[in-house]
């Protein structure tokens, strides 16, 4: 072929005549017609793209600031070692002996699965875990293990009491039951310490209002683990509401769907477990007194006397998404309903839960005439038996908002803002007209569906200077930095209240079966002020 | 001088054509990349399935092998493009555009039972169209035309079609023998 020697003509006929130069060239005006067809493509395009983000004049907003880790370590408490504790340590730097084995196996199989291997590589919180608490043997002997290094030697405390009173301690972890997360709080901020507690914050409604007096009244550095507000999307999502992209929100729709043992609270059950084994009275704490129950000590989820069912499990998660964007706070209503339709194992907390929360004067932005703005409903719904994918949308009058680890706006065709934009054509409703995925290098406008469907399949991480980081790191991190340097935690005990009283709202719909509304004056519920609301979480 | 090639007028127009929108297509699918600063093939990687798939997910969880992926299937796609187009080492061209194409079908392969998250815009069973342009490619391997139409032309001499050392077939390089002619 023409690489070939032996191709070759002779000499006298290599000379290279008029003919051999045209046909030799013949591709070039195809060439120049590529060049000057990409040229007039590329420029629509870059003139579409750029008057769509010069409209909606989108920034990812800054993450959290956050101080340097230097300094003599912090001395942290953990309370609480199942399998939350477990990941919380994890997150700040110490993984459990067979967590470790099991990554490594898992490493072995497929080289893709870097968890031990980012674990490694992250960042130093410069924390000694020093002191334990846990009321499970088995689990306390594997907390100890985990954060035992050659410097530091833990101690086991046999009740959180004891480790309050420890002068070894400068703040704690709560991960434990929803009803112990308050007294614990409470005491460990009258005690000094710094808190860090998991959702729900509180258990019952007085304890709310006792710890959000007290925090106030202490000073303590408080966080609600809601690491999601460290999640750069959210960040977006911000800047995408203060930039009024979206228009009057009328409408939020939030949820989840969960379809397996683990994600209905059927956690495992440890064969050492027993009365030897477990101080069955401390994890009773202010719940009813019963016998011994290893499933009630495993599976506390599944049961209002020590959790706080769907409204305080996993609402709260998606309340606190929108919180951390809207700041709308405590819904004036709230209607709540569900029942026990799948896991009939004997729970009392309901496996299929809807909410209902209303916002009838707040006020998102508008792009209309004056009087179209307020009001806002927020829904929430889910099931313990399916697990289809359903989206949190924001819906406003000129755009929708979708929103996950990746983040996608699409335009309204009734909009009033863009009505200009897709009567010419720049902006396609069919289209997300914006869209952010933090694993990509960019923002993007004009997106096809291509994006969203790689975004939807597992690309799913939080990214800080183009890194996966775990965000439940950086949400411990920014609490660290707040005790080292000041500062104010992304969600503190101002959020943690307005998350804690709207589940509850929503609790006590569902089990009083009444519309309940918020009184902000009084901070009680309307016409409920005789009822014992605290035993709602109860009975 | 006058020249012809084995090739009739139709035949000749056609497999030029064939080679140039091919180049083009090519090097478009690399010019929109390399514009697009948030491109990576990663997305599409990860996505991978079939036999070969653990290798593609396995490139694509390795920041720097990404990197080197990203750059050599970009400017691949580029430099592939406009060799073809222009007809410029043209043969190297088509064997590194068939194996891009190779990898891409590997990576894709319409297999029964599977679904891959990156949308389709046609109906696929075994053969999809990274296999028809890899044989299209094939085709044109085997019958040149960069040196009729094309700057391989000027850089290797114009093709003289009857091989000499060409025995496999000798019939038909008579008969190019004889079609081809200078004068």
């Amino acid at each position: 072929m023409e690489n070939n020697e032996n191709n070759h003509l002779p000499n006298e006929d290599r000379k290279i005549n008029r003919r051999d130069v045209v046909r030799g060239l013949a591709a070039l005006p195809v060439l120049g017609a590529f060049f000057v067809g990409t040229g007039v493509k590329k420029s629509r395009d870059g003139k579409i793209r750029d008057s769509i983000l010069d409209k909606l004049n989108v920034d990812a907003a800054a993450p959290p600031p956050v101080g340097s880790m230097e300094g003599d370590p912090i001395r942290l408490g953990i309370i609480g070692f199942g399998i939350r504790g477990e990941q919380l340590i994890r997150a700040l730097g110490f993984a459990t002996p067979a967590w470790k084995e099991n990554m490594k196996k898992s490493a072995m199989k497929n080289p893709n699965d870097t968890r031990l291997k980012d674990l490694m590589e992250q960042e130093n919180l410069n924390v000694k875990v020093t002191g334990v608490c846990e009321l499970f043997d088995v689990r306390a002997e594997s907390a100890l293990a985990t954060v035992t290094t050659d410097q530091n030697k833990p101690k086991r405390y046999r009740t959180y009491q004891e480790m309050l009173d420890s002068p070894d301690i400068d703040a704690v972890v709560i991960a434990s039951p929803d009803h112990w997360h308050a007294p614990m709080a409470i005491d460990a901020a009258k005690a000094g310490k710094h808190v860090y507690v998991e959702k729900c914050m509180t258990h019952k409604w007085h304890e709310t209002f006792e710890l959000y007096d007290t925090i106030k009244s202490t000073g303590a550095v408080f966080q609600v683990g809601h690491q999601h507000r460290q999640t750069q999307s959210f960040l977006t999502a911000q800047d995408i509401i203060k930039k009024n992209v979206l228009g009057h929100v009328s409408l939020i729709q939030t949820n989840t769907n969960r379809n397996s043992d683990n994600g209905a609270w059927q956690y495992n059950i440890h064969e050492k477990a027993s009365p030897q084994t477990i101080d069955w009275d401390q994890f009773l704490g202010n719940a009813p007194k019963i016998p011994f129950n290893k499933e009630h000590f495993f599976r506390w989820r599944k049961w209002w006397e020590y959790g706080s069912g769907l409204s305080g499990d996993l609402l709260t998660h998606d309340y606190d998404r929108i919180n951390c964007l809207l700041n709308m706070g405590i819904p004036k209503t709230v209607v709540a309903s569900g029942g026990v339709y799948t896991h009939r194992d004997g729970r009392t907390v309901p496996d299929v839960f809807q909410i209902i929360m209303e916002y009838p004067d707040y006020i998102t932005g508008t792009s209309q005439e004056a009087g179209k703005e307020k009001g806002m409903t927020f829904i929430y719904s889910a099931t313990l038996g399916n697990q289809f994918n359903r989206s949190t949308l924001l819906m406003g009058h000129d755009a929708t908002m979708e929103l996950g680890a990746s983040l996608f706006v699409y335009p309204d065709p009734r909009s009033t803002r863009y009505q200009e934009m897709i009567e010419e054509g720049i902006i396609n409703t069919d289209d997300p007209m914006y869209s952010y995925n933090p694993a990509a290098k960019g923002v993007d406008a004009v997106t096809g569906a291509t994006a969203k469907y790689f975004a939807n399949k597992g690309l799913m991480y939080t990214y800080r200077d183009g890194k996966r980081v775990d965000s439940t790191f950086l949400h411990l991190k920014e609490w660290l930095s707040c005790i080292r340097h000041g500062g104010k935690p992304s969600c503190g005990i101002e959020e943690g209240f307005q998350e804690a009283i709207s589940a509850h709202m929503g609790t006590i719909s569902l089990r009083t079966g009444q519309r309940v509304e918020w009184d902000p004056v009084t901070r009680t519920i309307k016409g409920l002020e005789n009822i014992a609301l605290d035993e709602i979480n109860m009975v | 001088m006058e020249w012809k090639s084995s090739y009739n007028k139709w035949q000749l127009t056609m497999l030029t054509v064939l080679r140039i929108i091919i180049g083009w297509h090519f090097m478009y699918e690399g010019i929109v990349k390399l514009w697009n600063p948030g491109w990576s093939a990663k997305g599409y990687l990860t996505d991978s399935a079939g036999l070969f798939a653990g290798l593609f997910e396995g490139m694509a969880g390795n920041a720097s092998i990404m990197q080197a992926v990203d750059f050599l299937n970009v400017w691949g796609l580029v430099l592939i493009g406009a060799a073809l187009m222009l007809g410029v080492f043209t043969r190297y061209a088509i064997i590194a555009g068939m194996i891009l194409l190779g990898f891409y079908y590997l990576s894709h392969p319409p297999l029964i039972g599977i679904k891959y998250a990156l949308p389709s815009e046609g109906s696929y069973l075994w053969v999809n169209k990274n296999l028809i342009e890899l044989f299209a490619l094939g085709v044109l391997l085997v019958f040149p035309t960069s040196r009729i139409i094309g700057l391989d032309r000027l850089i290797f001499g114009r093709q003289e079609h009857l091989s000499d050392q060409d025995t496999s077939t000798p019939n038909v390089s008579e008969k190019r023998k004889e079609a081809t002619h200078i004068s």
